[in-house]
């Protein structure tokens, strides 16, 4: 990853993921570059999933946000396809959020096998079924408590 | 771009035709796809097949939207107008993306089938020549997979489960195979694709892998394996289409075709 500018950093944490308002968009692991470039900030962004319709959203909030820094005149923020995100890029930080938003951290899998179920973010249960690979939003996926009986939802690992 | 100076010359005119006809390719069979997956909202078999099918359509739109983007930025118009403002004989998708649902069996043969080329058309892309699809091509790969885990499970399943399914899987496999055939087809530029290593594999290679990987498949689903593959009827990545596709493309660019102009 480039040498971020701190400041840039500081403020893009207060940028929050549209779907999960607890994780900011650097626990999110989605910042790859954010620098100065004389009064210009300059960001890279790289999408959790190709077709992401909150990445529109989540450029204007960056634009908004930034433009509020001081000494920033014009914000230009690029998605990139590289390094492609990958749900190791979400931070410790951000995994705890995710748990508190009742959403399941991805947890890595083998190529070979069918996807496992993560540990259940509300009672912590291991034993859990996926009940469907798909969820509400395109990096959802959603699983089956077998200890507390409960359906929950869980970031896929990709 | 600094990016463009790692791959091939772009300025090459054949280079650029080549590579933007294959980008039509993947764009336009992604879109058909993905529309397709989008008209089984409301109507899957049960509440977790409209939320799989409205998600992968989600994302199939939004991979064919990543190859309009990159024509967009070697001189094509920009992504909306590609998507919706160009004329069937205009499109390079392979027929079997074109055709219609039909009934569950047949979407979820076609699906599976097209799947499995994808996943091979894209590790033909892996190593392409030209830097942004192959980053492009390693994203979208990590999708694709939940795609085809979940579109096996169905295949097998349902031929498995004997009676009703079986005897529809058995007659939704022999109305998809006339068109496998044309889904391997790189178009007119493969030649030149795979002299400037754009793309690694020929289609015939590409339709041996496909073989190889779906006749276990067969096996595992207790269906016998059908010898022959006709050549297709109409030749897709030519442009040469079924009047399916100017059905899906009326649709498709209704709400568009109000007023092109119009910013949203």
């Amino acid at each position: 990853m480039a040498i971020s500018d701190p400041e840039l950093m500081k403020a893009l944490q207060e940028v929050k993921d549209p779907e999960i308002p607890t994780i900011s968009i650097v626990e999110l692991g989605i910042v790859t570059v954010a620098e100065r470039r004389e009064k210009l900030a300059y960001v890279e962004l790289t999408p959790t999933f190709v077709g992401c319709p909150a990445l529109d959203m989540i450029r204007s909030e960056v634009e908004n946000r930034l433009s509020k820094v001081d000494g920033v005149e014009k914000v230009s923020v690029q998605y990139v396809m590289s390094p492609p995100w990958t749900s190791d890029r979400i931070t410790s930080e951000g995994r705890k959020k995710l748990i508190e938003f009742g959403i399941a951290p991805p947890i890595s899998q083998s190529e070979e096998q069918w996807i496992q179920a993560p540990p259940c973010p509300y009672c912590g249960g291991e034993e859990g079924d996926v009940h469907n690979l798909f969820g509400p939003t395109a990096c959802r996926a959603i699983f089956y408590c077998r200890r507390c009986k409960e359906p929950f939802e869980g970031m896929k690992p990709v | 771009m600094n990016q463009l100076s790692r791959g091939m010359d772009i300025s090459d005119p054949i280079y650029q035709k080549a590579l933007k006809d294959l980008l039509f390719q993947l764009a336009d069979d992604e879109l058909c796809i993905g529309h397709r997956d989008s008209e089984w909202l409301g109507l899957a078999p049960d509440i977790e097949e409209d939320v799989a099918f409205s998600s992968i359509a989600q994302d199939e739109v939004g991979h064919a939207t990543f190859y309009y983007e990159r024509l967009a930025e070697i001189g094509e118009q920009d992504s909306d107008t590609l998507a919706f403002g160009r004329g069937s004989h205009e499109r390079r998708n392979a027929c079997l993306t074109e055709r219609e649902n039909g009934d569950w069996a047949y979407s979820i043969v076609r699906h599976f089938f097209y799947d499995t080329f994808d996943a091979l058309r894209l590790e033909a892309l892996a190593k392409s020549s030209y830097p942004p699809l192959a980053e492009g091509v390693a994203k979208i790969q990590r999708e694709e997979r939940y795609h085809l885990l979940h579109m096996h499970l169905w295949f097998v399943r349902l031929c498995l489960a004997g009676g009703e399914a079986r005897k529809r899987m058995e007659t939704a496999i022999w109305k998809v195979w006339p068109d496998i055939s044309g889904l391997f087809s790189w178009g007119a530029w493969e030649e030149e694709l795979l002299q400037r290593q754009v793309i690694h594999t020929s289609s015939l290679v590409l339709q041996q892998q496909w073989e190889e990987r779906i006749r276990p498949v067969f096996a595992e689903a207790g269906i016998e394996w059908i010898e022959a593959m006709p050549e297709p009827v109409k030749k897709g990545r030519l442009g040469d289409h079924f009047p399916e596709l100017n059905h899906l493309l009326g649709e498709l660019s209704s709400v568009y075709a109000l007023d092109p102009a119009a910013r949203w």
